[in-house]
């Protein structure tokens, strides 16, 4: 190390004798060049910038010069620690700049060991996909109604011109409450919901209603004693099945692919006069394959039922059927998983395993 | 209903070349939605062969096959024999047989080409009778066309589908209630034209032309419904045919039988096979009594208390009074009108002269009796739908024609007919009515030409239409119904697709918008959201340490549960997450964390009865507020299981078992998340751990539910892991508390000021006791008070605990100082000294 010795034996150096102060500048030089770390660096600049450094000794002597020489002195002086100032900066800078790059190499992770320290939950993708549709409602300026799963026959059937004796009371597999004359059921849709916001909210009226509905049905691939519906009812002045059409074309788009259609049918439901059934194109094969699964080469895939609220509902509820009219549809929202998801067994929509919802994530 | 398409073309004119998909694909279209094709299921070319020449070649592998050369005429195109491999055995040279040709499928998709096996190409089969999806001819191989059809006039390269009714197809179509006239033939045969346009016969006009006028000779029938329901006669016709002199050995003819086999129903003799052809060609059930035991009148009346009747399914049946009975004279039962007949009268081998009985029974009638008995009859499936009432002589000329002509029988001269059906009433239709609801453009000419098509007749001469529904359409009764007709008849497909313009809604409720709130918040903890069946069992109750009698008189009770053992509706969420905790952990999933929000019963006081009321009228305001009131609570809850770890171990160190600190802590974290303040005690309630149940409150003091750890016997009974912990909250409760907006307060900046307590009380006082006394005694400057430490031990006497708090103080105005802080502190000590006994650690 060059110069260490010079601290404990100061050299004196003439301001001026520039073949002195050149050697000073060179040793100077050397010695930051030759520090390799910042601790030597500091060494080195106490040496060759500090107090008592040559050049620094060779400055204080500057003031005992006859003026005539103090001018050249002091600007050869001035200069030479210029230099000395700015190499000790540069070294300083890059000798800083290779220790933060070496603390970062050293500080480096495998980042591919991921923790699994506490898992993300996830909403039941039902829930999720009852929750979507229900927004694409309320986009639509709907808004969104519910009522009780036990509940009084007069909303789940009554109201919704289910007569005692007809044949379709009988044909929804319904859970019946004791004792028997106790006019309670499981609600076997969510369209009694219909005549509760009717009464409650009066018209017009756009309403949907997402929730949970109970069949007789054991549990197996196809079906599930508890499944989910998505209901709509719009009553307003001069609505007619076409409007009940463009609503449905909207959620079939928005729900399974732009050019995701529906198709009405003619049916029979208790509570709309016309009635129909509607289908989805197909949106595997939107109606190409001769031989596609998910239709059986048909096109289209059944989703639901609709049709023109019937007077009889209408008048049940208090509402004015010769101003009035209206549509209603409803669909499982548990299928409509299944169709955007191709999930196939409804067993696994109600276990509950942590291992079926943990395959979506928080937006269907 | 199953309709074969060979039937069908009887009565409408079904395209030759139309086939089975074809006919359901036009039926779709009115309405009667496809449940399935059967048969024909084997296309292309399938033709008689003659074997020429059969040589037997023994192979490797210990078969021996026969190559065989067949002639199939012109059927392969080039008129020379057809060299075939065939592995059976039983036929010979000469003999005739079935070929399939390259090109062909047979049932299952399997497709038939030239193909090279044993040394030679094989261009076609000799079919088995199962290749061809037909019944088992018992001939243990092919099948040999002299043995199958012995009188059939055939050469080699005949087409052989037609030959074996493999082209006959049967088109299964779903009827919905409203649509009983499709029960029959007759019936989708009219549906069918109105699909297409074919030209459709009715054959009940020709049959209801030829049938004789009731007269003085007929069998004495009388119509005695001393008790109608909803003032509908049980019985408003009844039409008595006899045919003597059945000849006993005639069998049902094979195209009889064959028809009635592919429409679903089973051959069973003559009689019986002639009812129920009828029934399934015009709609209307008939029923066969044997003359011989018929001693009287038949007198049509309404069961008496106690009376009994054996059916024809050996059930001896009590009577109810509803029941419509056909009787022997007044005295004896018959039959359940329209529902099944009785054994004693029932047409048996020996019965030669029967009375054919083709009545009209009330839908109602019929439809509480075939319920009431559990006797879902074809008959019945019919009358409850509603039956054409003007069928009924033209269904009893059919069944004599067939009796005569098919039994050898003498039709008696007598002929009665009975009763008088209401004819059906006028509806008045606003001819714009069907274009205001379906929303296409239809003239009053297109309105008034589907009304006449279906078989209405319209008057057109007033402002209204005057619409008088066809006898067999009893399901239309509204103007609403008739726009169905238009819409369906025109096609639904014309329907345009245009969004609806709503005035504008208000988005989710506050109700929803919190429910999604708590659910993110838990899922965004790691718990997973699951659902689950309602249904639990007083067991259940007791398992979770309730009290079966409360519990039950919480819930109420199906009557008729999927399962006798979970009859209830359950009265807390965790009574069914348990199952889903215990599914996932028997699967292997050892470390759970779950929740789920769902409506639970909370009935208070004695159940009520919901008022039900007829169809279309509005009721009474108070009588829906019985309504109302009549269905039970059924508030929200959620439920939260954790169990195994919820911090899991790895290479970042140790992992941390759930315990009642994480139960806690969640249900803290959903009022949180609402900005609510929830306070906590401890309590004792089942299903938790006496010592370890944490009881969450309002500061109104508005219970909000219970978490901790599981109930060691609890955990034992439902075969849980131990040291399961859970939490149940009513989110109704938070939902309402959460309506109101939070007032911003402003935020203090100036420097925070700490200063640690440690407090030694008694075990017996809780953390939230101490901590809400310091709060108050501190004042409004403490910003935050955190207990970061709890001591027992060596350092504290026995029965105490040392409690260590870090109490921040900041001001809005000016940096505190330290004296000013101590002095709130000795203050907030003096507090919880005096209120809790606690002493400052020195």
């Amino acid at each position: 190390m060059s110069g260490l010795n010079m601290q404990d034996d100061p050299v004196e150096v003439s301001a001026l004798d520039p073949a002195a102060i050149d050697q000073a500048v060179q040793n100077a030089l050397a010695a930051f060049a030759g520090a390799g770390s910042l601790d030597e660096l500091k060494a080195a600049r106490t040496a060759h910038q500090g107090d008592k450094s040559p050049l620094a000794l060779a400055n204080r002597g500057i003031g005992a010069l006859p003026p005539t020489a103090k001018a050249e002195a002091g600007k050869r002086v001035g200069k030479a620690r210029g230099q000395v100032g700015a190499a000790v900066k540069e070294r300083q800078a890059q000798l800083e700049a290779d220790r933060d790059r070496r603390i970062l190499v050293e500080e480096s992770v495998d980042v591919t060991m991921i923790p699994a320290r506490r898992p993300l939950g996830r909403r039941h993708p039902v829930e999720l996909m009852g929750q979507r549709m229900a927004d694409l409602m309320v986009g639509m300026g709907w808004e969104i109604a519910e009522g009780p799963e036990v509940e009084a026959e007069w909303f789940n059937f009554d109201a919704l011109n289910f007569d005692i004796d007809h044949p379709a009371r009988q044909m929804q597999d319904t859970f019946y409450v004791e004792p028997a004359d106790s006019g309670l059921v499981l609600r076997t849709q969510t369209s009694p919901v219909q005549a509760r916001a009717m009464l409650e909210r009066g018209v017009p009226l756009y309403i949907a209603c997402v929730g949970r509905v109970y069949r007789t049905d054991e549990l197996d691939a196809t079906h599930m004693p508890a499944f989910h519906q998505l209901e709509g009812l719009a009553v307003d002045e001069g609505l007619t099945m076409a409007h009940l059409k463009g609503t449905l074309d909207r959620l079939a788009s928005e729900l399974f692919g732009d050019d995701i259609t529906t198709r009405l049918r003619p049916s029979f439901f208790p509570f709309t006069e016309p009635s129909a059934e509607m289908d989805l194109r197909c949106f595997v094969c939107r109606g190409s394959n001769p031989q596609c699964r998910s239709c059986s080469g048909t096109g289209w895939i059944e989703w639901g039922g609709c049709g023109m609220v019937n007077r009889n509902v209408l008048s049940a509820c208090g509402v004015d059927p010769d101003r009035y009219s209206g549509f209603a549809f409803g669909m499982g929202i548990d299928r409509a998983l299944q169709f955007r998801t191709g999930q196939s067994d409804m067993r696994e929509l109600i276990e509950g395993d942590v291992r079926f919802g943990a395959q979506f994530g928080m937006e269907i | 209903m199953r309709v074969p398409v060979e039937w069908l073309r009887e009565y409408v004119a079904v395209p030759k070349d139309a086939r089975g998909v074809d006919v359901a694909a036009s039926l779709v279209q009115v309405g009667l939605e496809e449940e399935g094709v059967h048969g024909g299921q084997v296309t292309g070319p399938l033709v008689v062969g003659k074997v020429l020449t059969l040589d037997p070649e023994p192979q490797k592998n210990g078969k021996t096959i026969n190559w065989c050369s067949v002639d199939v005429g012109a059927a392969n195109g080039t008129g020379e024999p057809q060299g075939i491999v065939c592995g059976a055995h039983n036929f010979q040279v000469d003999e005739l047989v079935v070929v399939v040709l390259p090109g062909a499928e047979l049932p299952g998709g399997f497709a038939i080409s030239a193909r090279k096996t044993y040394g030679h190409v094989s261009a076609g089969m000799i079919c088995a009778a199962d290749e061809l999806g037909l019944p088992d001819d018992g001939s243990g191989g092919i099948i040999r066309l002299a043995d199958l059809l012995p009188s059939a006039d055939v050469k080699p390269g005949d087409d052989a589908i037609p030959l074996l009714g493999l082209d006959r197809e049967t088109v299964e179509i779903n009827v919905t209630p409203d649509r009983g006239y499709c029960f029959s033939l007759r019936g989708v045969a009219r549906e069918y034209a109105h699909a297409t346009g074919a030209e459709f016969t009715d054959p009940a006009l020709d049959l209801a032309a030829r049938a004789p006028a009731s007269n003085e000779a007929g069998y004495e029938v009388r119509l005695e419904d001393d008790a109608p329901l909803r003032g509908n006669q049980g019985c408003d016709r009844y039409v008595a045919r006899i045919v003597r002199g059945i000849d006993l050995t005639a069998a049902t003819p094979a195209w009889l039988a064959t028809r009635l086999t592919e429409a679903g129903m089973r051959p069973i003799s003559l009689a019986v096979d002639v009812t129920n052809y009828v029934m399934l060609a015009l709609g209307q059930p008939l029923h066969a009594f044997d003359v011989q035991t018929l001693q009287g009148p038949i007198v049509v009346r309404r069961a008496r208390q106690g009376e009994k009747l054996k059916t024809l399914d050996d059930v001896e049946r009590a009577l109810y009074p509803e029941d419509l009975l056909i009787t022997d004279g007044g005295d004896k039962a018959l039959a359940i009108a329209g529902v099944m007949g009785g054994e004693d009268s029932e047409v048996t081998a020996s019965t030669t002269d029967v009375l054919i009985e083709s009545a009209h029974f009330d839908a109602t009638t019929v439809a509480r009796s075939s319920r009431r008995h559990k006797l879902p009859s074809e008959a019945a499936r019919r009358f409850e739908r509603g039956v054409d009432p003007q069928a009924a002589p033209a269904a009893a000329q059919l069944a004599v024609d067939l009796l005569v002509q098919l039994g050898g029988g003498n039709v008696d001269q007598g002929v009665t007919d009975v009763g008088a059906p209401p004819t059906p009433e006028a509806i008045e239709l606003d001819p714009t009515l069907p274009s205001r609801l379906v929303g296409v453009d239809y003239s009053t000419d297109d309105v008034v030409g589907v009304l006449r098509e279906i078989g209405c007749e319209v008057d057109t001469s007033g402002d209204a239409l005057s619409v008088v529904p066809p006898s067999w359409r009893p399901d239309l009764h509204t103007a609403p119904d008739l726009v169905e007709e238009v819409a369906r008849i025109k096609g639904y497909d014309r329907i345009p697709s245009i969004l609806p313009t709503p005035p504008g809604g208000r988005g989710l409720t506050h109700g929803q918008r919190v429910r999604r709130v708590v659910a993110d918040a838990l899922a965004a903890q790691g718990l997973s959201e699951v659902w689950t069946a309602p249904f639990v069992s007083d067991e259940r109750h007791v398992a979770l340490g309730y009290d079966a009698e409360q519990a039950r008189a919480r819930t109420v009770r199906i009557a008729n549960p999927l399962s006798e053992q979970q009859p209830l509706m359950r009265i807390s969420v965790l009574s069914t997450l348990v199952d889903t905790l215990r599914r996932n952990i028997s699967r292997g999933v050892k470390d759970v964390a779950i929740f789920e929000l769902g409506l639970v019963l909370a009935r208070e006081g004695e159940q009520q009865h919901a008022l039900t009321s007829p169809v279309g009228v509005h009721p009474a305001p108070e009588v829906l507020d019985a309504i109302r009131a009549a269905v039970p609570p059924q508030p929200r809850h959620l439920a939260i299981l954790l169990s195994g770890e919820t911090e899991h171990a790895g290479w970042w160190g140790a992992g941390r078992p759930a315990d009642w600190s994480d139960a806690v802590a969640l249900v803290r974290s959903v009022g949180t998340a609402l900005a609510l303040e929830v306070s906590v005690r401890a309590d004792d309630a089942m299903p938790f751990h006496p010592g370890r149940c944490a009881c969450f409150a309002l500061p109104d003091g508005t219970l909000v539910g219970h978490a901790g750890e599981l109930h060691p016997k609890v955990c034992q009974a439902l075969g849980l892991p131990a040291r399961v912990v859970g939490a149940e909250i009513d989110v109704d409760v938070l939902i309402h508390a959460s309506d109101q907006a939070v007032v911003s307060r402003p935020i203090a900046t100036y420097p925070l000021v700490q200063s640690d307590v440690a407090l030694v009380v008694d075990q017996s006082v809780t953390a939230a006791e101490v901590e809400a006394v310091l709060r108050s005694g501190a004042g409004d400057l403490l910003e935050q008070i955190v207990l970061f430490d709890t001591y027992q031990g060596d350092q504290v006497e026995d029965g105490k605990k040392s409690l260590a708090y870090r109490l921040s103080f900041r001001a809005l105005d000016r940096t505190l100082t330290t004296q000013e802080v101590n002095t709130l502190r000795d203050r907030a000590v003096a507090a919880a000294g005096s209120a809790t006994g606690a002493v400052q650690r020195t």
